[in-house]
C-alpha cells in the first residue's frame, strides 16, 4: 500500500447510481460500520484506494540535514484506485446485540447466583454477614432520640427513585420509621425530589400502619421542601439548628450538601448515621459522621436490619459473585503480564 | 397509519394492566399490592431487554426504553404538584398555629407565590421568562438574579468553612489510622500547593533544592491518589456496583418491596 493511502467509502441508492461519499477509512481496519443507513432502503457500496496529492517542494523523509538532499520534489496528483462495488444490500434491525453476548453471560449467571443464593437460604441453612456498625446503631440512635425527647431526621439524599441508592434509602427509612412508631418518636423527612417524597411518605405511612399505631403518623411528618439543591440545604440545615434533631440519617445519593448538612448535624450534637455508595462524598461522611454505610453495606442493610433469609440469601450470591470477579481480576492481571490479551478482549462491552 | 408495537405494549403494560388491577383491587386487597410488583417488574425489564434487543419497537429513538424515560419525567411532574401542595399545607397550618419559626413560612410562601405568580405571567404574556425585547430582565429573571443567586452561592460558599473544620476533626491523630490518614493528608496538601517554594523566594540559593523538594512531593502526591486511594476506591466501587446489581435484581423480582412499604422485606 503506498504511503498516504486511504480507502474512500461510498453508497447509492439503486437504480440511480449518485454516488455519496459515507466516510475515509484508514489501511488496515478490517471494518467499517454505516450507521447513517435507513432500514430496509436498498444501497449499493464502492470501496476505493486513494493516494493523497502530494504537494510541490515536499521534502524527502529522512533526509534532512545530511547535505545530501534530492532536489525538491514536483507535486504529484492524487491517484485513485479500482473501485470495488457491492451487490445492492439492506439493513435491518437484529433481534440479539452479538456484540454485547459477554454481558448477557455476566447478567445471567449472577441472577443464577442471585436466585439459587436464595433457595439456599429458604431451605433454612445458616448465613453469616459480618457485623456492620452503622446498621447496629440505627436502633441506638432512636432510642437515643426517645429517651431525650427529640425528632429524629431522616434525609433521603438528593436524587430521584430512578436512582438504586434511593431506592435502598426508602428502604432503610420503612425500618427508622417502624421503629419510630413502636416508640413513639417524631419523625420529620424532608425531601427534594418529587417523586422520593411521594414514595417515602407511602413508606413511612406504611411502616405505621404495620406496627399499630396510624394515630401517630401525621402528613408533614414526610415533607417536600423544593427541587434546588442548595435552598434545600439551607432548609434543612436550618431545621437541624432551629429543631436541634437526637438523630440525624443521612442515607442515598448526596453531592456538595453532604458536607454542609453533615457538618451543620454535628455542630447540633445528634448523632449521625450516613450511607452512599458513590466514593465521591464519602470521606466527608466519614470525617463528619458517627456512622458511615460505605458502598455495598448501603444495600446491605434491607438484609442487616430484618434478617430476612430471602435477603440473606441475596448478600451471600452478592459475595459469590465478587469472589468470581476478584478470580477473574487476577486472573486478567497474570494474563496481561504474560502478554495473553484474551481475558480484556472478554470483558470488553461494547 | 403505521402501527406503533413499542407505544401500544407501553400503554398497555403500564396504563391499562394497573389501571384495570387497581379496579379489580377494590374487591381484593391482595392483588392490590401485587399490582406495584407487577409494574416494578415490566420497568425493570424493559430497560435490561432494550440493551440486547437493538430491534426499534424497544431500544430505538421512540422504542419503549426511551419512551419510559419520558413518562418519568411526566409522573415527576405530578409528584412536583403534590410536592407544592405539601408545602402550602404544612408552611399555612405553621402560620395559623403560630408554631416556632412561623415568620419564615411567610418569608416561604411569599417567595414561592410571587415567583410563581411572575413565571405565569411571563408564559401567558409570551414575554418568558427571560429577558425584555428592551433588554432589561424579565421580573422573574430579576428576582432570579438579584435574589435566588446570590443566596445559593452563599450557601455554597459555606462549604470551604466547612471543608477546613471537618478536616480539622478527622485529622486529629487519635489512633493509628487517624495518624496515618493525618500524614497523607499532609503530604498531599504539600504536594498540591507549591509552598517551598514561596518560602524559599528571599533565599535564592534554596530555590533550587526547593523546586526539586516541591517536584518530588507533587510525585508522591500522584501516587498516594493513583495507587492506595485509587486501589480503594476501585474496591468499594466494585463492591457498591455488585449491591447496586444485587438490589436491582431483588427489586425486579418483587422480593425487595420495603420501598414501596409493603411486607417485612425492607
Amino acid at each position: 500500500m503506498p504511503e498516504g493511502a486511504v480507502f474512500d467509502v461510498r453508497r447509492a441508492e439503486p437504480p440511480a447510481y449518485d454516488w455519496q461519499e459515507v466516510a475515509t477509512v484508514d489501511p488496515g481496519v478490517g471494518r467499517y460500520v454505516d450507521a447513517s443507513v435507513q432500514d430496509g432502503s436498498v444501497y449499493r457500496y464502492e470501496i476505493r484506494v486513494r493516494v493523497a496529492a502530494t504537494p510541490a517542494g515536499a521534502e524527502t523523509p529522512g533526509a534532512a540535514g545530511t547535505g545530501l538532499e534530492p532536489p525538491t520534489a514536483a507535486a504529484a496528483p492524487a491517484a485513485m484506485g479500482a473501485a470495488v462495488v457491492s451487490d445492492p444490500v439492506a439493513s435491518h434491525d437484529n433481534w440479539f446485540r452479538a456484540a454485547r453476548a459477554n454481558s448477557l453471560v455476566a447478567t445471567v449467571l449472577f441472577t443464577v447466583i442471585i436466585l439459587s443464593s436464595i433457595a439456599y437460604a429458604r431451605s433454612g441453612k445458616n448465613i453469616f454477614i459480618r457485623r456492620i456498625a452503622g446498621l447496629n446503631a440505627v436502633d441506638e440512635a432512636i432510642g437515643r432520640a426517645t429517651e431525650l425527647g427529640k425528632k429524629v431526621f431522616y434525609i433521603p439524599g438528593s436524587q430521584s427513585m430512578d436512582d438504586i441508592q434511593t431506592v435502598a434509602s426508602i428502604a432503610i427509612l420503612g425500618h427508622v420509621a417502624r421503629a419510630t412508631a413502636r416508640y413513639g418518636t417524631d419523625l420529620d423527612v424532608p425531601n427534594k425530589d418529587p417523586l422520593t417524597f411521594v414514595s417515602a411518605r407511602e413508606a413511612v405511612r406504611s411502616a405505621y400502619l404495620s406496627e399499630g399505631r396510624p394515630d401517630l403518623f401525621r402528613e408533614e411528618m414526610v415533607n417536600y421542601v423544593t427541587y434546588d439543591q442548595f435552598a434545600y440545604t439551607a432548609a434543612v440545615s436550618a431545621r437541624m439548628v432551629r429543631e436541634k434533631p437526637a438523630a440525624i440519617f443521612l442515607i442515598g445519593y448526596f453531592f456538595a450538601e453532604s458536607l454542609i448538612l453533615a457538618e451543620t448535624g454535628q455542630s447540633t450534637g445528634a448523632i449521625q448515621i450516613a450511607g452512599q455508595a458513590d466514593p465521591t462524598q464519602l470521606p466527608f461522611f466519614v470525617a463528619t459522621c458517627d456512622y458511615t454505610l460505605i458502598g455495598e453495606e448501603l444495600y446491605a442493610a434491607g438484609a442487616y436490619l430484618t434478617r430476612e433469609p430471602v435477603l440473606l440469601g441475596s448478600m451471600r450470591g452478592q459475595d459469590i459473585a465478587k469472589a468470581i470477579l476478584i478470580l477473574i481480576g487476577i486472573s486478567g492481571i497474570i494474563a496481561v503480564s504474560l502478554g495473553v490479551q484474551g481475558i480484556p478482549e472478554m470483558l470488553l462491552t461494547r | 397509519m403505521n402501527f406503533d408495537f413499542g407505544r401500544v405494549a407501553l400503554v398497555l403494560l403500564f396504563a391499562i394492566v394497573p389501571i384495570g388491577g387497581i379496579i379489580l383491587g377494590i374487591r381484593a386487597p391482595a392483588l392490590r399490592s401485587r399490582i406495584p410488583i407487577m409494574v416494578g417488574f415490566l420497568a425493570g425489564l424493559v430497560p435490561i431487554v432494550s440493551l440486547y434487543v437493538p430491534k426499534n419497537f424497544i431500544s430505538g429513538p421512540t422504542g419503549m426504553s426511551p419512551r419510559l424515560d419520558q413518562w418519568l419525567i411526566i409522573l415527576a411532574g405530578f409528584a412536583l404538584l403534590l410536592g407544592i401542595v405539601n408545602v402550602l399545607q404544612t408552611s399555612i397550618r405553621k402560620i395559623t398555629r403560630r408554631e416556632a419559626g412561623w415568620p419564615f413560612a411567610v418569608v416561604l410562601l411569599a417567595g414561592l407565590f410571587s415567583t410563581g405568580s411572575f413565571g405565569i405571567h411571563g408564559a401567558i404574556s409570551g414575554q418568558g421568562i427571560g429577558f425584555l425585547p428592551d433588554g432589561s430582565p424579565t421580573p422573574f429573571k430579576y428576582m432570579a438574579d438579584w435574589f435566588f443567586l446570590p443566596l445559593q452561592s452563599t450557601i455554597f460558599s459555606l462549604l470551604a468553612f466547612f471543608m477546613a473544620s471537618a478536616a480539622f476533626r478527622a485529622f486529629r491523630a487519635r489512633n493509628t489510622e487517624a495518624t496515618i490518614l493525618l500524614v497523607a493528608a499532609g503530604l498531599i496538601m504539600a504536594g498540591r500547593v507549591p509552598l517551598l517554594e514561596l518560602f524559599a523566594l528571599p533565599f535564592p540559593g534554596l530555590q533550587p533544592a526547593a523546586a526539586g523538594a516541591s517536584q518530588f512531593l507533587g510525585r508522591t502526591t500522584e501516587w498516594i491518589m493513583d495507587t492506595p486511594n485509587g486501589a480503594a476506591q476501585s474496591g468499594i466501587i466494585i463492591g457498591a456496583a455488585l449491591g447496586a446489581a444485587s438490589m436491582a435484581i431483588r427489586v425486579i423480582l418483587g422480593i425487595e418491596r420495603g420501598y414501596l412499604g409493603l411486607g417485612k422485606g425492607e
